[in-house]
């Protein structure tokens, strides 16, 4: 299939969605209108309300807010994930001591820890900083793990003979293993930290897109939460972008995986 | 050299082996002896290619004489010194992929002298170098990822050769490649040795290849507890050429003797697989 025709069907399926959504929700059918604009507001007013965002600029406070929020959240997760993740794979009987625990916090459904640190780190950025954090660190600290771990065995006895010490091995071979990892998992562990953020935003704060949503959802207004919604995946969706760039040119040396997309 | 012998003491092999038993303790705490008895000299300079039906404990004979792992009797001697730990003076050329797949063909090349304190420029001045020796002197900036299975060791060989090792120790170093490549590559080994003659322990299952290659053959009982059960000079003048000397009837007297020796052992090994299998 060529890229015109692709793009095409792709545009094709947002028209069909959005035309279905403003029929259901205009034209009545049978002398009902399907979708009561009250619960489904209407594309045209989410619009509006998008282009009324962007046009007073109060929108641009809110995505600052939430990436701030996310950037943190990001850096400092995947460098505390990292260097666990680097010491458990060198001391095994470090990482045996902690391995219950580890896994104990790895399987709290994160969200329940928001109210904690709104309560320890206040309504401000840091406690939504925090949930994030806690997201991505474990998402890179396995890979990291995974990726010291796996380094293949004849990759290693090669590095020693050619007369690598401790520390070269390091720097050469475990270092960069565990890094691709890392890498691989960093649409992820960006993914999580803006969800961190935005989670954070909506149990309790004064800014942000997770406030933004929250407020309108408050006040029953439809069309502000299916307006922030959309701000939303717009916003994750050039952050994802942005990481295939930087993927790409981190990862040069991987083969190209043949993914289902392509 | 022989007159060397003969008027003082012999110069030290560039590795002894000397009644090497190799055992592994296994996963139900039995023991696993993998080579028995084995004695091995490779004098410096000499190729000796060990041959041997599958599993019979080759290369485990080889990453003893590397260091890499520790007889559980017998010694290893290198240039007279036992060995402690690491042999230093080895190169070891690798069956499988032992490239790093994070550098470049030119990096793989430059890292042997780079962490051994060359200035990276200088580093990097001989691997370009080493890499048109074995003839990928263009393809210095592909990862390996991008290079086909013979480039891959091509670079192997110019990783191990750029440090030159005293002793080579080479573990079924073309045993992935097809036959064509097989070839090329034997061709090029030799051409690199005879520039530089080192000690080569040459690990193959492949006997024309042993005997195309090597000065001395030496071959191994099927395990486990594989012995040396044949150790036979090659009369082949060098230099040589793999393909050719294929066709020659002092190969195949060679093989001839040789294979008669083999084929019992070969049979006891696939007995062995089937009887495990």
């Amino acid at each position: 299939m060529s890229r015109l025709t692709l793009l095409a069907l792709q545009i094709l399926v947002a028209v069909a969605v959005i035309g279905l959504w403003h029929g259901l929700t205009t034209v009545p059918v049978f002398g009902t209108v399907l979708l009561p604009p009250f619960f489904f507001s209407r594309p045209a007013d989410v619009g509006a309300r998008i282009v009324q965002w962007f046009a007073d600029g109060s929108i641009w406070m809110h995505l600052g807010i939430t990436l701030t929020e996310s950037v943190l959240a990001f850096v400092i997760g995947s460098l505390g994930g990292a260097l666990v993740g680097f010491w458990f794979a060198r001391k095994p009987v470090v990482a045996a001591v902690f391995d219950p625990y580890v896994k104990m916090a790895n399987a709290l459904p994160r969200v329940v820890l928001a109210p904690i640190f709104a309560l320890w780190l206040g309504l401000g950025i840091w406690s939504k900083v925090a949930l994030g954090i806690t997201l991505v660190f474990f998402v890179v600290f396995f890979n990291v793990y995974q990726g010291v771990k796996e380094v293949s065995p004849t990759v290693l006895a090669n590095a020693r003979m050619l007369g690598m010490s401790e520390r070269q091995l390091m720097r050469h071979v475990y270092w960069p293993s565990a890094l691709s990892w890392m890498f691989s998992s960093l649409h992820t562990s960006v993914g999580f930290a803006v969800v961190g953020a935005v989670v954070g935003e909506y149990l309790g704060s004064a800014a942000g897109l997770g406030y933004l949503i929250q407020q309108a959802e408050g006040v029953f207004d439809v069309a502000g939460v299916f307006a922030g919604m959309t701000v939303l995946a717009a916003f994750v969706i050039l952050i994802d972008m942005l990481v295939s760039v930087v993927e790409r040119r981190l990862l040069v040396w991987r083969p190209v995986s043949h993914d289902t997309r392509g | 050299m022989e007159e060397a012998a003969a008027n003082g003491p012999a110069p030290p092999c560039a590795v002894h082996l000397a009644d090497l038993d190799i055992a592994f303790r296994l996963a139900d705490r039995s023991v696993f002896t993998a080579v028995r008895g084995a004695t091995l000299r490779v004098a410096d300079g000499e190729f000796v290619a060990i041959v041997g039906p599958t599993g019979c404990g080759k290369s485990t004979l080889l990453n003893a004489a590397a260091g890499l792992l520790t007889p559980s009797r017998g010694t290893v001697e290198i240039f007279g010194t036992p060995l402690a730990g690491l042999n230093r003076m080895a190169g070891y050329l690798f069956q499988a992929d032992a490239l790093f797949p994070w550098k470049t063909a030119i990096e793989n090349v430059a890292i042997g002298l780079e962490i051994a304190g060359t200035p990276r420029g200088e580093a990097r001045d001989e691997a370009a170098q080493w890499l048109a020796r074995v003839g990928l002197g263009s393809f210095g900036d592909r990862y390996p990822h991008m290079l086909s299975g013979g480039q891959r060791k091509r670079v192997g060989l110019a990783q191990v050769l750029i440090r030159h090792p005293k002793i080579l120790l080479m573990d079924e170093p073309f045993g992935p490649l097809d036959a064509q490549t097989r070839q090329i590559m034997g061709n090029l080994l030799l051409e690199l040795w005879s520039a530089d003659r080192k000690g080569v322990m040459f690990v193959t299952h492949d006997l024309e290849e042993a005997i195309a290659l090597a000065d001395r053959v030496v071959i191994m009982s099927a395990g486990p507890a594989a012995r040396i059960i044949g150790d036979f000079t090659i009369p082949l003048a060098r230099p040589r050429d793999i393909a050719e000397i294929k066709l020659d009837k002092a190969f195949h007297d060679v093989h001839r003797e040789i294979w008669s020796m083999l084929r019992d052992e070969v049979m006891k090994g696939y007995v062995q697989a089937e009887a495990v299998g």
